[in-house]
């Protein structure tokens, strides 16, 4: 019962443009430079909440990447050594004012109440899809309002585990963490929007459609 | 993980075990426990609805995540700073060639 996996960060076009660059390629830049802007951009968004501030860590990002890129020892790992860029620029930018003030999660109040079962049991006798169900727009809306409450520390590991498909080690290297407590931030996260995306999924969350 | 016989939920409780299967389950989805943990949570699964329940809700939510991509799109790089990404990049070509 495996979920699909996100893009994987092995086969990120990025990997082979990375590695065209380092032998000088210069038909690898725009494209290259398009998609880690974009990567990145998304990740700080998400992160920062501001837009300037995101499109701010995503120049000064490839900026510093470019400055050492005969540093690259291995284009495979490329995805993971941009983000860890990112991750302390965007340390140095974040407002935390912005955001609430950092909490854990424990495992009890995200567990699911034993009475929402039947009310889940009627949402999958429809029988739709949630794809057939929710417009792509407004599912991206839901979700990244989601992700937005997330704490931090949380908000983090999901981001770069479960959008940008970079492996528990990756993540664990990007981080500075060890890979036990990025599974244990990523059940927790993942646990929390689950909860806050019961009510437009189905399931036995206590969220309610807008 | 521990093996119990099965008698679950009764009164609207929550039963041990599954606070056990709940404790691992995106190390579960991620593919990341090993065959015994997995044959141990399936065994559960099999005969519990609010673990097969939630089990479905966390893995939506998981695939949810998978499709997500930011609503606004960064601005297109001002060209001097275009620039400056090549002069970077090229020196840092010079660098790796004469090391």
């Amino acid at each position: 019962m495996a979920t699909p996996s996100p893009p994987s960060a092995a086969a990120a076009p990025e990997v082979e443009w990375a590695r065209r660059l380092l032998e000088g390629d210069a038909s690898a830049f725009t494209p290259f430079v398009e998609s880690i802007q974009h990567r990145v951009f998304q990740y700080t968004w998400l992160m920062c909440g501001q837009r300037e501030d995101a499109e701010e860590v995503a120049q000064e990002t490839l900026l510093r990447v470019f400055e050492n890129f005969d540093q690259l020892q291995d284009p495979a790992r490329v995805r993971a050594w941009v983000f860890r860029i990112a991750k302390n620029f965007c340390l140095m930018k974040r407002r935390r004012s912005v955001f609430a003030p950092e909490r854990e999660l424990s495992l009890d109040e995200l567990l699911p109440g034993t009475e929402d079962v039947a009310r889940s049991a009627q949402l999958e006798d429809r029988g739709e899809l949630p794809e057939q169900r929710l417009l792509r727009a407004e599912l991206n809306s839901v979700l990244e309002r989601a992700l937005r409450q997330l704490p931090d520390t949380y908000r983090s590991v999901v981001l770069l585990r479960d959008i940008e498909g970079l492996s528990t080690a990756e993540t664990a290297e990007i981080l500075d963490l060890s890979q036990d407590v990025v599974k244990q931030r990523l059940h927790r996260g993942r646990l929390a929007l689950r909860k806050s995306l019961a009510g437009y999924l189905g399931g036995n969350g206590e969220v309610k459609p807008k | 993980m521990t093996r119990h016989s099965h008698s679950h939920h009764a009164h609207g409780q929550r039963d041990p075990r599954c606070l056990e299967i709940f404790a691992r389950l995106s190390e579960y989805l991620d593919g990341e426990l090993d065959e015994m943990d997995c044959r141990l949570i399936e065994e559960h699964i099999q005969d519990c609805a609010p673990c097969v329940e939630f089990l479905r809700s966390l893995r939506r939510s998981i695939e949810a995540a998978h499709t997500y991509a930011a609503q606004v799109e960064p601005s297109q790089l001002p060209p001097e700073v275009e620039s400056r990404l090549k002069q970077a990049w090229q020196e840092a070509l010079r660098r790796r060639k004469s090391a």
